[in-house]
């Protein structure tokens, strides 16, 4: 696989399972305005890693819902923080924040790259994540002193980095996403 | 805190209420309005005021119930009846 695929499928995965676990919090996010701003975040991950899996199923010869859902668990390139099923409101900003910071410092690479469909998709992609990070920053504004939450951004920090072997907790959420795709033959169109 | 929301739906049009939002702060009462009615492009602007922003007027006086102030107390339809009989009587009456 060429560098160039080898780094869309490690965003896609991210924003994937990244959006896959925000959604998760969907009729049970702390109040029902955020509920809505939150579910809509997910989507909009989710809708990157779509953009992303397609570019790199144009190079590889496949389509984005055979290379987001026909992977094994372990094929799959995301960091250990997306993974983590994670249970309460602090971790989940913690997470979201320290995502957001990470993903801005990669998006802006990705926007300076020679490779104009890279760039461009980049560009578009960046163009909603100002809004995420508007909404991280709002959050950690508010979250910023409350030891629980220092506690959860300390704890996650290092997670955003590892990227070899996954958590069992990934196995699980991959039997989730792709259960009812793997219930139907192979080849069926959707 | 409760945040009111107004939304323009055209460059030029009245701004009309959208609804209400609840929000820590005015910051996250933007990020909420955006996403409840402006994210499918269905407003050209909003504007977003705290409830308490607003004056609200709900008490109108009418002692002497001067309804004649009111186009509303003008009763044209009956009126209209009666001239269009009048019409055809005088009609009928010419035969």
């Amino acid at each position: 696989m060429s560098e160039r695929a080898e780094l869309l499928l490690g965003i896609a995965d991210d924003e994937l399972v990244l959006g896959w676990r925000d959604s998760e919090w969907t009729g049970i996010a702390p109040f029902l305005e955020e509920d809505v701003a939150f579910s809509s975040i997910a989507q909009n991950e989710i809708g990157h890693a779509r953009a992303l899996y397609e570019l790199a199923a144009q190079e590889l010869g496949t389509t984005a819902d055979e290379l987001a859902f026909d992977r094994q668990p372990e094929e799959y390139r995301c960091c250990r923080l997306v993974e983590l099923r994670l249970p309460d409101w602090e971790h989940t900003i913690a997470r979201h924040w320290l995502y957001e910071e990470a993903d801005a410092a990669r998006l802006e690479r990705l926007k300076a790259s020679d490779d104009p469909e890279v760039a461009g998709l980049a560009e578009k992609i960046d163009r909603e994540e100002v809004y995420h990070r508007m909404h991280a920053q709002m959050w950690f504004d508010r979250l910023k002193d409350e030891p629980r939450f220092v506690a959860a951004v300390d704890e996650l920090r290092p997670l955003i980095d590892v990227r070899d072997g996954h958590s069992p907790e990934l196995t699980e959420l991959w039997e989730q996403m792709t259960e009812v795709r793997r219930s139907q033959p192979a080849g069926t169109t959707w | 805190m409760i945040y009111e929301v107004f939304r323009q739906e055209r460059k030029g049009q009245a701004f009309q209420h959208a609804g209400s939002i609840e929000a820590p702060d005015e910051q996250f009462a933007e990020w909420y309005a955006r996403e409840q009615y402006g994210r499918r492009g269905e407003s050209t602007a909003l504007w977003i005021a705290p409830r308490e922003a607003l004056h609200p007027i709900e008490d109108f006086v009418d002692e002497l119930n001067r309804n004649y102030h009111r186009v509303d107390g003008y009763p044209l339809k009956e009126k209209l009846k009666e001239a269009r009989e009048r019409a055809s009587r005088a009609a009928a009456g010419d035969r």
